[in-house]
């Protein structure tokens, strides 16, 4: 039975550069002398690090704890010391600094202690999500959310299909298809293994039209029990929410999950961490990245976690200087850093190295149309663009820019180069942070009412007692309260006297 | 002449009618809506309460933009987005801030040099959100979240020890750049 497929709106048909690395075996990186592993590599809450400067670590051995439900732990990817806790570069767009920790190799590359759970399908689906969770795997695909999250989804939902993303849409990126035909036996193991874990009706493995040999390997692995799709070529395909339209046709209502459609999505690389974790008790240390462009060799890299892209565009026999820009994932929606020592982290599936040509200028708007044509989300590209270039957030929120993907299809075609998904960017940003300005509005404004209570109080007090003072001299004869308070003393005095001659008769 | 006199009571009679058949809050309206919208101008401003408007704190400044006696351009603080939104609830025009107003580009917070505090308490009682704690005689600090940059504690300081630093840019709260254009169009 083959499996009807479906389209989106929009899209791209483009040059996929894609036989420049996918053709080598992918090699192993080697040891970096020092790593440098952000703890904050997922979506969610950072993790907390559970050791100190000076101790000595091994490889898989647990250095950050997950904090909250939403984060994930954080592992050391080779043996050896931790030299520095502190803020060093990290692969983000705003360049800041973010807290790290920083080991520094041993050369032995020893392993730690690390524990396999047998016969995962006798396991209870709970205890699998904690041993994925334990492993700090999360959404190695490129976003980066954390794996464990979407399994309970699963377990409190009832699943229809569970999808294992390997469409790799992007030009220039092929650490996916490298790591299909390289490691399919994982990838197919992982798969019924998140299959178990969220109790999946049916169970889809997705490939791109251009992945022969990646399709090739998967089929000789599979049973009945799993579909095996090819999704024609066009960008942006593997997008979760247009994929989950190519193959379901159903459409994710704006703000909506996957799981309000019964469907759960996890990307290839992510199902051969999962087999790891569960057979081996692996966790996430290192990952396939796709080094190409420029580069004399363009190919796969098997990439311990921490080590620097500079490191990594060496390996491939090239030095990257000032005439070349280095962007972390694809050329469509990845991100270019100007430093290069920023480390490698869970979600850098590319290194792309490209000439540094200046943009062309930004012209005018002509209202062609052209971005309209190419959103994959039905959006209305050039009506965004005014608004966030307006500062209008109430308008832009209005027509959905939280629904935009940053695909960037709309930038590629626009005729007067307008940075399309900057400006989106800039203001989606903007709108949280003009949220956050309100929430310290509300904050400051309910302080400030508090002050003013407690101050009112105060001085309802002090005039209360004032005029209590004044009432008690007013009716009151001052010399009868004066008597009455000798008389009183008088009495007191006498019965002291009394108690002490009756204890003393006593003795 | 008791026919042109009907002709003005009939009429009347009818307008009376009519206002009594409004819905009583509908009658009153003028002051409701007018405080309905102080308390949202009020909701726009950013509670500060710097007083950098001339006016005691936000609660006034909004009652005089109500009333008209203040211009929407006067709030430092808030700066740009804050005259844009009140321009976009009164139906007014965008303007710049007042020209005698410094634009504040960054979020400030205050800092006390405990080693020179002396522990008056004047920061203390000037202070509109009670973001400074301590006592009489004993350090003081400042709960920076808390502080909202108002820079009121500044002035009373016998010692001066207060200072006013620029709050962190941290990756959570980074904001994109807006694209420059090199071309834009004459309007």
């Amino acid at each position: 039975m083959t499996r009807e497929l479906h389209s989106f709106p929009g899209g791209l048909q483009m040059p996929t550069f894609k036989t420049l690395s996918d053709q080598e075996m992918s090699i192993l990186h080697p040891l970096p002398e020092r790593l440098i592993l952000p703890l904050q590599q997922h979506i969610g809450i950072p993790s907390q690090p559970c050791v100190s400067i000076g101790d000595k670590v091994l490889k898989g051995q647990t250095i950050a704890r997950a904090f909250g439900y939403v984060s994930v732990p954080m592992h050391a990817s080779t043996s050896g010391k931790i030299i520095d806790i502190g803020d060093y570069p990290v692969p983000h767009p705003s360049e800041l600094k973010a807290p790290c920790i920083v080991i520094e190799s041993d050369g032995e590359d020893k392993l730690f202690d690390i524990r396999p759970t047998n016969e995962y399908a006798s396991v209870d689906p709970k205890e699998l999500q904690d041993v994925i969770r334990e492993c700090g795997i999360i959404g190695l695909g490129g976003a980066g959310f954390p794996a464990h999250v979407k399994l309970n989804e699963g377990v409190e939902n009832a699943v229809d299909t569970l999808i294992i993303n390997g469409v790799e849409c992007e030009p220039y990126i092929t650490c996916d298809d490298r790591l299909i035909q390289e490691k399919a036996s994982y990838v197919v193991a992982g798969t019924r293994m998140i299959r178990h874990a969220v109790q999946a009706k049916h169970c889809v493995i997705a490939v791109e039209e251009d992945m022969p040999a990646a399709y090739a390997e998967l089929e000789k692995l599979i049973d009945d029990d799993i579909e095996l799709v090819k999704v024609p070529t066009r960008y942006p395909a593997g997008g979760e929410k247009q994929l989950i339209q190519v193959l379901t046709g159903k459409e994710v209502p704006s703000g909506g999950l996957p799981i309000h459609a019964g469907i759960v999505m996890h990307n290839v690389a992510t199902a051969a961490a999962v087999f790891r974790a569960v057979t081996r008790g692996e966790p996430v240390i290192s990952r396939y990245v796709t080094v190409t462009g420029l580069v004399e060799k363009s190919r796969n890299l098997q990439v311990l976690l921490g080590t620097t892209v500079k490191d990594c565009i060496k390996a491939c026999n090239f030095e990257a200087d000032e005439n070349c820009r280095v962007i972390l994932g694809g050329p469509m929606m990845g991100m270019h850093v100007t430093n290069p020592d920023v480390p490698v982290i869970k979600t850098t599936n590319c290194i792309l190295v490209q000439e540094n040509i200046p943009r062309l200028p930004e012209m005018p708007c002509i209202r062609c149309g052209n971005c309209v044509d190419v959103c994959p989300v039905n959006l209305l590209p050039q009506q965004l663009y005014w608004f966030a270039k307006t500062d209008n957030t109430e308008a832009s929120q209005r027509h959905h820019i939280f629904d935009c993907i940053e695909c960037g299809c709309c930038s590629y075609v626009c005729p007067s180069n307008i940075p399309l998904v900057q400006y989106y960017r800039y203001g989606k940003s903007q709108i949280a942070a003009e949220e956050r300005r309100r929430d310290g509005a509300d904050h400051a404004s309910a302080r400030f009412a508090a002050r003013n209570e407690r101050l009112q109080k105060d001085e309802r007090e002090k005039q209360s007692v004032k005029e209590e003072k004044r009432i008690a001299n007013q009716k009151e004869d001052k010399q009868s309260y004066i008597n009455a308070a000798v008389e009183r003393s008088k009495a007191k005095r006498a019965l002291n006297k009394k108690t002490l001659e009756d204890t003393n008769k006593d003795d | 002449m008791e026919q042109g006199a009907f002709i003005i009571v009939i009429p009347m009679i009818a307008c009376l009618l009519a206002w009594l058949m409004m819905p009583f809050d509908f009658r009153t309206n003028t002051t409701l809506r007018k405080r309905a919208l102080v308390e949202r101008l009020n909701a726009l401003l950013p509670q500060t309460q710097c007083g950098k408007c001339s006016y005691d704190g936000c609660q006034p400044y909004a009652e005089a933009i109500a009333s008209g006696k203040a211009d929407i351009n006067n709030c430092p603080p808030g700066g740009d987005e804050t005259i844009r939104n009140i321009s976009t609830l009164l139906g007014r025009d965008m303007k710049k801030l007042e020209s005698e107003h410094e634009q504040q580009l960054q979020q400030h917070v205050v800092l006390i040099d405990e080693q020179i505090c002396i522990g008056c308490v004047k920061c203390i009682n000037a202070c509109p959100v009670d973001a400074i704690i301590g006592a009489a005689k004993q350090m003081h600090t400042v709960i920076s979240k808390a502080c909202t940059g108002c820079e009121l504690c500044i002035a009373p300081c016998p010692v001066d020890c207060i200072s006013l630093v620029p709050v962190n840019v941290e990756i959570k709260k980074w904001v994109w750049t807006k694209p420059q254009p090199e071309f834009e169009v004459s309007t």
